[in-house]
C-alpha cells in the first residue's frame, strides 16, 4: 500500500534521515557495547577462539557464580510466583475485606529498592549482630542466633519480597480481565469452586503466570543489590556481582574484563532465551478471555477466614514493608550502629549532616537527580523518534530498526555497564571512563527499553488517519507531527520520562561498575559506605533515597492520573 | 400443575431494588422470555433463577425441588441445578477442543466414558459441530462458539435451559438461523428454556410466553400475541414494536389532536376514563393506520411530510395538527404523494394518560 503517512519518491529525504539517525543511535548506544562483549569474549588476539571460553567458563569462580545465579533466580521465582498468584487470587476473586485498598497496598513493595530492602534485613537478620536475632536471643537465653539472612534461602527471600508484585500485577491483571461468564459457565456445567480453580481459572491465567515468572526469572539472574549486600560476606556471588568484585579488585585487568565479557555473554544468552520464551508464551497461550458484558465475578465466600487473612495480608505487608522501612530510618537517626534503638539514641543529626555537609552523600544525591533528569529526557525524546519510525513511517530498512530496538530489553544492566567500560574508555577514541559521563551513556543504553515501550504504545493508539486527515486539510508532514501526533503521544512521553526517571535515581547494577570517586550515585554512595562500615551514615540515606521514591511516585501517580483523563 | 415457578421473587443491591416482588409460573417445556430495556433486572432474574445471584427475598422452584428460599435459608449452588446456560459472550473454554468443552460437564457427573462419548457426540451432531470435534473453538465463527456453547448446555440433558442474550453477539443473518435451530432442538429435547433478550421478534419468535419489566416490575407477562394486540398499559405498548403517541386535548366537549383545528371525527369514540384528562395520548402502530377518503367517518385530515419507499412497505410521516404520526402501508396499496392533503384511519387505537408511564 503507497498511503503511508510519510513516503519518500526520492532516494534520500527526511524518512531516510530519520531512520538512520535511530538506527545510528541504538547502535551506538546499545549494538556496539554488546556486540564488543562478545568479541571479546570469543576473539582473543584477533583469532577466534571458544576453547578459551570454554575455559573460563568451567573455571570453579565462575562456574560457582553461575550456578548461583540460578539457584537464587530460581528459588526468587518459585517463591514470587507463589505470593504473587496467591495474593492476586485474593484481591480478584474472593471477598476480602478492603481489597481495593489491599490491592495497591500489595503494590507498595515495588517503590522499595530491592538493595535497600536487603541492607534493612541486614540489618535485621544478620546472625550476629540483627536486633531480631539479639532479641529472640536475648528472650530465650539461646547460644546460637535464628535466622541467618546470608543465605542462599535469605536472599531468595528478600528478592522474593520485593519482586512478588511482577506476578501479582500480572496475574491480578488477568483476573480482572478475565470474562466471569467462562466460571459461570463451568458453574453451571456442575464443577464446583475448587474444580473450576484447577481446570478453568488457572488454565487461563497460566500464560500470565509464567509470563511474570519468567520477568522474575529475568530480573532475577542479573540482579545485583541484594547478593551484593547478604551474600558476598559468605562468598555467595552471582554473576553480576562477580563481574563486578573481578572489575573493582584488579581495577579493570585483561584477565578481569575476559571472565566479565564470558559471564556477561552467558547473561545475554540466558535473557535471551527468557524473552523468547515469554514471547512463545504469551503467543501460544494467550486467550481472548475478555469479555463481553460483565457482572462481578465469583467472589469465593472465605467465611471465617475473611478476618484472619486480612490480618495475614497486612502482617505480611507490615513485615516486609514496613518493618524494613522503620528500622532503615531509625538506624539512620543513631550516631553509631548497634546502639540500642532507644528515644534517646535518636536524632536527625545523620539526616542533617549528609543533606547539607558530607561532600560524598551530597555529590551522590546530585549525581543521581542529575543523571535521572538527563537520562529521562534523552531517552525519552530518541525513544519518541524511535518508536515512531518502528510505528508508524514506511521505509525499506525499518526492519533492521525493529531487531535493534528489541536489543534493549533483552540485555541486563550489568552487561550494558561492562560493554560501555569497553566501548568508551579510549580504546576507540573516546575516553569517559571515570567521568559522569559513561554513567549517562550507560542509562540511555539501558532505559531505551522503557522508552521505546511506553511511546509505541502511545503511538500505536495513534491511527494513521488522524494524520491523514490533517495532511489533507492541507498540514504539512512538520505541522500534523506537531499539532496532532505529539499532543496525542505527550502522556506516553510523560509516563516514559516517570518511568526512565525514578527507576534511574535508585539505580545501583550499572552506575556500581561505572562510578569514580566523585561520580557516585545514591545506590552506590549507600553500598559503598555500606561496605566501609559506615553503616549508619549508609542507612540514614537509604532514607533519603525512600522519601524520594516516594515523593517521586506520588507524582508520576498525579501525573498519569491527569494525563489519563 | 406449573413446572417453573417464581414466588415473590425480589432482589436488592443496596438501596436499590433490582426485581420487586416477581411471580412467574411456566408450564414443563415452555420456553419463557424476558424482555424490558436495559437495566430492568431481566439479566438479575435469569442469574437468580442459574443461582449465580442470592435471592433477597421470595422462592424459586423447578419440579419438586426448591432451589433458593433465602427465608428458609435453602440454597443450592449453581453447580448441583442441572441447568444448562448459554452467555452472551459464549464463554467456551479457549483452552480446551470443541470435544472436550462439550464432554467437560459429563466428566464432572463421573459418567462411564461410553456414554460421555456417546452424549458428547449426539450433542455436537445435533449443533452440527461432528466435523470441528477437535478443533480449538478459537478457530471457530462466532456462530460456530455459540454451538459449541449450546451443545455443552445440551449435553447434559438439563431440566432447564437459560439463555443470556445469547445471540445478540451472532450477525443478522446468523441470528434468524440459530433461532430456528434453538426452537427445534429445544422441542426435540423438551426442556425449559428462560431466555434473556432486548431483540423482541426473538421473543416473539421463540416464546410461549413473554415477560416484559421495567425497573424491576413486572409490566405483563402473556403469550406472545396478547402481548402485541393487548398491551397491558403505555409502557409495554410503547416498548413492543414501532409505535406512535399522538396528543389529544379537549376543547369543551370536543377532542382535537393537539394543534389541529378540526375536532376528532365522530367515528372515533374516546373512552369515559379519558374524561377530565387536560391532554391525553391516541397510541397506534404505524401498521394500523389506513388511508381513507374525507367520507370516512372515522377519518382524520393530515398531510403527508414524508413519504419513503422501503421495499415491501411503504413508510408515512403524516402530520396531524402538530403531531407526526408515522403510517405504513403495503407496497401495493394506493397511497397519497409527499406534501398531499390525506385522511388516516386508526383501526385499532389504544388511549393512555399523558403522563401514564
Amino acid at each position: 500500500m503507497a498511503k503511508g503517512t510519510i513516503k519518500q519518491d526520492s532516494g534520500f529525504g527526511v524518512a531516510q534521515l530519520i531512520l538512520l539517525v535511530s538506527i545510528l543511535v541504538l547502535v551506538i548506544f546499545v549494538a556496539w557495547p554488546v556486540l564488543l562483549i562478545l568479541f571479546n569474549a570469543f576473539f582473543v588476539d584477533g583469532s577466534f577462539n571458544y576453547r578459551d571460553f570454554y575455559a573460563v567458563l568451567t573455571e570453579p569462580e565462575t562456574f560457582q557464580a553461575l550456578k548461583n545465579s540460578l539457584i537464587i533466580a530460581s528459588m526468587t521465582t518459585i517463591g514470587s510466583t507463589i505470593v504473587g498468584t496467591f495474593f492476586a487470587w485474593l484481591v480478584t476473586r474472593t471477598d476480602l475485606p478492603y481489597k481495593t485498598f489491599m490491592k495497591s497496598l500489595f503494590l507498595v513493595p515495588f517503590m522499595l529498592p530491592s538493595f535497600i530492602g536487603a541492607l534493612a534485613w541486614k540489618m535485621l537478620l544478620s546472625p550476629n549482630s540483627g536486633y531480631i536475632n539479639k532479641f529472640l536471643m536475648d528472650m530465650f537465653n539461646l547460644q546460637e542466633p535464628v535466622f541467618n539472612i546470608y543465605t542462599y534461602m535469605g536472599i531468595s527471600a528478600v528478592e522474593v519480597m520485593y519482586l512478588f508484585p511482577f506476578v501479582f500485577i500480572q496475574v491480578c491483571g488477568a483476573l480482572e480481565r478475565m470474562d466471569p461468564t467462562l466460571e459461570e459457565s463451568a458453574r453451571i456445567s456442575g464443577a464446583g469452586l475448587f474444580t473450576i480453580t484447577r481446570k478453568i481459572t488457572i488454565p487461563l491465567v497460566m500464560p500470565s503466570i509464567m509470563s511474570g515468572a519468567l520477568l522474575i526469572m529475568l530480573y532475577s539472574m542479573a540482579h545485583f543489590g541484594t547478593v551484593a549486600m547478604l551474600g558476598i560476606e559468605q562468598g555467595i556471588y552471582n554473576v553480576p556481582t562477580l563481574i563486578y568484585e573481578k572489575i573493582h579488585q584488579s581495577g579493570g585487568s585483561f584477565e578481569s574484563i575476559r571472565t566479565g565479557t564470558v559471564l556477561a555473554t552467558v547473561l545475554v544468552v540466558s535473557a535471551a532465551c527468557i524473552i523468547w520464551a515469554n514471547q512463545k508464551v504469551l503467543s501460544r497461550g494467550h486467550y481472548q478471555i475478555i469479555g463481553g458484558k460483565s457482572f462481578r465475578p465469583m467472589e469465593l465466600k472465605l467465611r471465617g477466614l475473611r478476618w484472619p487473612l486480612l490480618i495475614f495480608c497486612l502482617a505480611y505487608i507490615g513485615f516486609t514493608i514496613v518493618l524494613p522501612t522503620v528500622v532503615i530510618f531509625l538506624v539512620g537517626g543513631v550516631s553509631t550502629y548497634g546502639l540500642p534503638l532507644t528515644w534517646e539514641n535518636l536524632s536527625l543529626d545523620n539526616y542533617k549532616y549528609i543533606l547539607f555537609e558530607y561532600d560524598v552523600t551530597r555529590d551522590a544525591i546530585f549525581n543521581s537527580v542529575a543523571l535521572g533528569l538527563a537520562a529521562a529526557l534523552i531517552t525519552m525524546f530518541a525513544g519518541v523518534i524511535i518508536s515512531y519510525v518502528i510505528v508508524k513511517m514506511k521505509v525499506r530498512g525499518k526492519g533492521i530498526l525493529e531487531f535493534l530496538g528489541m536489543l534493549p530489553f533483552s540485555v541486563p544492566g550489568s552487561v550494558i555497564a561492562l560493554g560501555v567500560i569497553l566501548a568508551w574508555s579510549g580504546q576507540f577514541g573516546i575516553n569517559l571512563y571515570n567521568t559522569v559521563w559513561i554513567i549517562l551513556v550507560a542509562y540511555i543504553a539501558r532505559y531505551m527499553a522503557f522508552s521505546l515501550k511506553a511511546n509505541s504504545a502511545a503511538l500505536e493508539q495513534v491511527h494513521d488517519s488522524l494524520m491523514e486527515a490533517s495532511r489533507s486539510c492541507g498540514a504539512t508532514m512538520w505541522q500534523s507531527l506537531k499539532d496532532i501526533v505529539i499532543p496525542l503521544v505527550r502522556p506516553g512521553m510523560i509516563s516514559a520520562f516517570f518511568l526512565i526517571f525514578l527507576p534511574a535515581l535508585r539505580e545501583l547494577t550499572v552506575s556500581i561498575m561505572l562510578y569514580a570517586p566523585t561520580t557516585r550515585t545514591i545506590g552506590v554512595a549507600i553500598y559503598t559506605l555500606n561496605e566501609d562500615g559506615e553503616t549508619v551514615m549508609s542507612t540514614a540515606l537509604a532514607g533519603i533515597a525512600l522519601i524520594l521514591i516516594v515523593v517521586g511516585q506520588t507524582l508520576i501517580n498525579h501525573f498519569t492520573k491527569k494525563a489519563g483523563e | 400443575m406449573s413446572y417453573i415457578r417464581l414466588v415473590n421473587v425480589t432482589k436488592k443491591f443496596g438501596d436499590v431494588t433490582a426485581v420487586n416482588n416477581l411471580n412467574v409460573e411456566l408450564g414443563k417445556g415452555e420456553c419463557f422470555s424476558m424482555l424490558g430495556p436495559s437495566g430492568c433486572g431481566k439479566t438479575t432474574t435469569l442469574r437468580m433463577v442459574a443461582g449465580f445471584e442470592d435471592l433477597s427475598d421470595g422462592e424459586v422452584w423447578v419440579g419438586d425441588r426448591l432451589l433458593s428460599c433465602p427465608r428458609k435459608n435453602h440454597y443450592t449452588p449453581p453447580e448441583d441445578r442441572n441447568f444448562g446456560m448459554v452467555f452472551q459472550a459464549f464463554a467456551v473454554w479457549p483452552h480446551m477442543s470443541v470435544y472436550e468443552n462439550v464432554a467437560f460437564p459429563l466428566r464432572l457427573r463421573k459418567l462411564p466414558p461410553a456414554e460421555i462419548d456417546k452424549r458428547t457426540k449426539d450433542a455436537l451432531q445435533a449443533t452440527n459441530l461432528t466435523k470441528a470435534a477437535n478443533d480449538s473453538p478459537a478457530d471457530l465463527s462466532g456462530g460456530g462458539k455459540q454451538r459449541v456453547a449450546l451443545a455443552r448446555a445440551l449435553a447434559i440433558n438439563p431440566d432447564v435451559m437459560l439463555l443470556d442474550e445469547p445471540l445478540s453477539s451472532l450477525d443478522p443473518h446468523l441470528r434468524e438461523e440459530m433461532r430456528f435451530e434453538l426452537h427445534d432442538l429445544q422441542k426435540k429435547y423438551g426442556f425449559n428454556i428462560i431466555y434473556v433478550t432486548h431483540d423482541q421478534s426473538e421473543a416473539m419468535a421463540l416464546s410461549d410466553k413473554i415477560l416484559v419489566m421495567k425497573l424491576g416490575v413486572m409490566q405483563q407477562i402473556d403469550t406472545p400475541l396478547n402481548i402485541y394486540n393487548n398491551p397491558a398499559n403505555k409502557f409495554v405498548f410503547s416498548f413492543i414494536g414501532v409505535s406512535s403517541f399522538t396528543d389529544v386535548e379537549w376543547r369543551g366537549t370536543q377532542a382535537y389532536v393537539k394543534g389541529s383545528n378540526s375536532p376528532l371525527p365522530s367515528g372515533i369514540i374516546v373512552p369515559d376514563r379519558m374524561k377530565g384528562e387536560e391532554v391525553f395520548n391516541l397510541a397506534s402502530r404505524p401498521s394500523t393506520i389506513k388511508f381513507t377518503t374525507a367520507s370516512d367517518e372515522m377519518g382524520v385530515p393530515g398531510q403527508v411530510i414524508r413519504k419513503a419507499f422501503l421495499g415491501e412497505i411503504v413508510d408515512y410521516l403524516v402530520r396531524v395538527g402538530d403531531q407526526d404520526i408515522r403510517v405504513q402501508i403495503g407496497r401495493r396499496e394506493p397511497g397519497p404523494e409527499a406534501g398531499e392533503g390525506c385522511y388516516i384511519k386508526f383501526l385499532r387505537p389504544f388511549w393512555y394518560k399523558a403522563n401514564e408511564d
